[in-house]
């Protein structure tokens, strides 16, 4: 008995100790300074992680608006089998999209050649259903179910990919990117400044298009009754004076794309040059500065309009042609802006359009109010508790203290050990777990009380007072458990983190409670002066 | 220090009927209220902006309005928010970010116009689809459900099917009396209300496991007596316990709640009325309930 106390009370002091350790880096002022470097070299260096409800930051979820980059395949597809079509010298057959699928019109003649095509060429595509009537078969093409679910998962990923280039080059520290679900996009910002800005970067699909403008067209026209055939009407700015409406400049452009960004290696901000403002170069790749310098041989003298996402930046008139792989961008933008459009496409196109489903950004100053709020009531609430607890139980309740202050070390210790993340609920978890903590030992000094009320000498009632009070203990901690479980299925960010707390706690009471203070009864009892308790 | 005197025997299942058609006119309410007025749906669940500002100095809701009517926000209710004197503001759009486009950016120029670069900072933006709104309100209810039947299925392994059951009607008061009074209290309903709900079923069913513990063992030892008789016995045991259970948990929610800051303060508000309902309905509800099981099943 005497040695399994003893042995008891020095697992107890090395859980102790290990927590202090723990909890070292989260309590010195700056870890890094302050610790000895073989601090970090043995011992757990990392600080309790706060949550961007504390910290500051923002936290966004992006959605994949997949069904953009299917109908872009199924464009592409759409040109590609027209075009085959025209070379293989198949004639009187209309190829046309709708939505996310093709329906391709047949002369009787040559139905047959149609689908030889088909199958040869176009394994990705899926004839769906097909009808025959007035001497000509309209076949109607969708992608197949494996080419559409590798589509998406692509999008999604891609996406993933080519924002996390983008927040590296933006520059934020510990972002976290993840996929969520089938076409989410999970993005933390902890600590960041001008949350807009990165929204700006982060959410602009960046599909660079250079296509030529159509000087013979009637501009007015065009605007007012919609542009002619193979002709769109894209919009530039004019100027972007400081808050001023900025005017938009109506453009007929071809709609054939002559190129894309696909080929950029490098964007580069150059600074201005006398009257102009900065400006983007870009650096092509081998292949696309042998594209960019056919486009520009052949449309010598013609305006180039430079599109991202619909909209024209700049249009120069082609002046030569242009050999060794370089365009630039020019347009009326600050260095600010020519900054964040260089890092959009270095860091190249999103294959779909994404959507910012959910934002939450919390200001440094707030997050800090909130700790500083979260830490009084934690003392307010504890010193009540403790108060209380002496003032009812007196010896007994000292005690019980004492176990909720070694819960408290331990239940830090497991966040900072774990590196789980603590929110704005989490501290009112663990402000809430000091209120419950003490109820394992409400039921076992009520208890004990009860024993020695019928009669029982103190060494039995302590014994029988921890025994029966054991079960309804454990009941009620683990029906705790279970909705902490759930909540922490359901919850996002902040909840998980309450969730996370509130299970801790649960554990470390268990301990702290029960096994904790029976050591103590126990070493009375080795050490026979158990003739009273105060409880 | 003894707060209730060894001995003390309450009969408190004669009450039940009283307690019963109170607390279900009180349900009823709470039911009728849910259905009429609906809760005040917050970002989460109804998808939207929220815009948290705080002003250097006193500032009037019309002066923020007037300030922002430039910027056409469309459907935007400005609310006080805080200690009074804080000078913090909710203002509330029903349109997302997205559909705003830079929102944010906007709006801190036209506040800047009228009130001066540097008097007000931007202290918190939530921005919730309504897609995402209309799937965390079925999660979030489902969830709650989830957790009350979860309580009861455990009761009903570790004790018995009657007190499986007392435990779920008792849990389903204690939720509609907690969101009854966050609706007279006109507190907004968003995520952190789910988790206070789920905290308070998490929390109240203790009490009820407690007092079947001590229902069980009773049985176990006297064997003689009525069911009814067991069982104010075994509440009248429990009762110092109950009582000083909830006053450690009620004084950290006070704390909670009047310095835990206005972001916490109606979680903290949930958890009190729950806590006390869950005291409530372990005595007046769930026990009465295994009572009147136990007589429904005598007489089948």
């Amino acid at each position: 008995m005497r040695r399994s106390v003893l042995v008891r009370f020095l697992i107890f002091l090395l859980a102790a100790v290990a927590a202090l350790i723990y909890l070292t880096p989260t309590l010195v002022k700056d870890p890094v300074k302050s610790l000895p470097s073989w601090w970090s070299a043995f011992l757990p260096s990392d600080r309790i992680h706060l949550g961007l409800d504390l910290q500051g930051g923002s936290h966004l979820i992006l959605e994949v608006k997949v069904d953009k980059a299917i109908e872009n395949n199924v464009e592409r597809a759409r040109g590609e089998l027209a075009n085959l079509l025209r070379e293989r010298g198949i004639s009187g057959v209309s190829v046309e999209r709708q939505g996310a699928q093709i329906q391709l019109k047949a002369p009787a003649a040559s139905v047959e050649r149609v689908r030889g095509v088909l199958k040869g060429d176009f394994p990705n595509l899926e004839v769906a259903n097909t009808q025959s009537g007035g001497g000509s078969t309209d076949f109607f093409l969708t992608l197949s179910k494996d080419e559409l679910k590798s589509l998406r998962d692509y999008a999604v990923d891609q996406s993933l990919e080519t924002i996390r280039n983008r927040i590296d080059q933006f520059g934020v520290s510990e972002p976290i990117i993840q996929r969520q679900g089938q076409s989410d996009i999970l993005i933390q910002l902890p600590g960041i400044q001008d949350p807009e800005r990165a929204k700006e970067i982060i959410g602009k699909t960046a599909l660079l298009e250079f296509k030529l403008v159509d000087d013979n067209a009637n501009v007015e026209e065009a605007v007012k009754n919609g542009p002619p055939p193979g002709r769109q009407v894209l919009y530039g700015h004019a100027g972007r004076g400081d808050g001023a409406p900025t005017a938009q400049i109506p453009y007929v452009l071809e709609s054939r794309t002559l190129m894309t960004g696909e080929y950029i290696t490098d964007a580069r901000v150059r600074p201005s040059q006398q009257l102009q403002g900065p400006y983007v170069e870009l650096i092509l790749n081998p292949t696309g500065a042998r594209l960019f310098e056919q486009i520009t041989a052949a449309n010598v003298k013609r305006r180039l309009a430079i599109v991202l996402d619909n909209k024209v930046y700049s249009a120069p008139v082609i002046q030569e042609r242009i050999g060794g792989g370089r365009a630039s961008i020019t347009g009326s933008f600050d260095i600010k802006e020519a900054r964040d459009l260089s890092i959009i496409l270095r860091a190249g196109a999103l294959p779909a359009p994404v959507e910012i489903a959910e934002e939450r950004t919390v200001g440094p100053s707030l997050g800090q109010d909130s700790i500083n709020q979260g830490i009084t009531s934690f003392i307010v609430g504890g010193a009540l508790v403790i108060v209380f607890m002496i003032a009812y139980y007196k010896g007994a309740g000292l005690l019980a203290n004492l176990a909720v202050i070694f819960n408290i070390l331990f239940m830090m210790a497991v966040l900072a050990g774990f590196q789980a993340v603590l929110t704005l609920p989490g501290i009112a978890g663990i402000v809430l777990t000091i209120g419950m903590a003490v109820d394992a030992n409400v039921l076992i000094n009520e208890r004990i009380r009860e024993e020695l009320r019928s009669g029982r000498a103190v060494r039995s009632a302590i014994e029988a007072g921890y025994q029966h009070a054991l079960p309804a203990i454990l009941d009620s901690n683990i029906t705790t458990f279970l909705s902490g479980v759930i909540l922490f299925q359901f919850g996002t960010g902040p909840i998980k983190g309450f969730a996370v707390t509130l299970c801790i706690g649960i554990f470390t009471t268990v301990l702290t409670a029960v096994y904790l203070t029976r050591i103590y009864y126990d070493h009375r009892m080795v050490s026979r002066k158990l003739e009273r308790i105060s409880i | 220090m003894e707060l209730i005197k060894p001995g003390t025997h309450i009969q408190f299942t004669r009450y039940r009927k009283i307690a019963i058609i109170l607390s279900s006119a009180v349900n009823l309410a709470v039911l009728l209220l849910l259905f009429f007025k609906g809760p005040n749906l917050g970002v989460d669940f109804a998808g939207g902006t929220m815009v948290h500002l705080r002003f250097q100095q006193a500032v009037t809701i019309p002066d923020i309005r007037r300030a922002l009517e430039t910027i056409h926000l469309g459907g935007g209710v400005i609310q006080d928010f805080g200690e009074r004197g804080g000078n913090e503001y909710l203002v509330r759009l029903d349109k997302t970010s997205v559909e705003l486009g830079a929102l944010s950016e906007q709006m801190k120029k036209s506040l800047t116009d009228k009130f001066g670069a540097g008097k007000f900072e931007v202290r918190r933006i939530e921005s919730v689809g309504p897609k995402v709104g209309a799937d965390l309100r079925f999660r979030g209810a489902m969830s709650v459900i989830a957790a009350t039947i979860m309580m009861g299925v455990y009761l009903w392994f570790r004790f018995d099917f009657r007190f499986g059951i007392g435990a779920v009607v008792a849990l389903l008061h204690d939720v509609l009396v907690t969101i009854g009074a966050l609706l007279l209290a006109n507190y907004e309903f968003d995520l952190t209300i789910v988790a206070a709900l789920l905290t308070v079923v998490g929390y109240s069913v203790n009490d009820t496991v407690i007092v079947c513990d001590r229902i069980r063992e009773n049985m176990r030892k006297v064997r003689r007596e009525s069911l009814e008789t067991i069982i104010n016995t075994s509440i009248n045991e429990t009762l110092s316990r109950t009582i000083i259970t909830v006053s450690t948990a009620i004084m950290v929610l006070f704390a909670l709640f009047f310095l835990g800051g206005a972001v916490i303060r109606p979680f903290a508000f949930a958890l009190l009325v729950g806590f006390f309902s869950g005291v409530y309905s372990t005595i007046f509800i769930a026990t009465p309930v295994i009572l009147m099981w136990e007589k429904g099943a005598k007489k089948r």
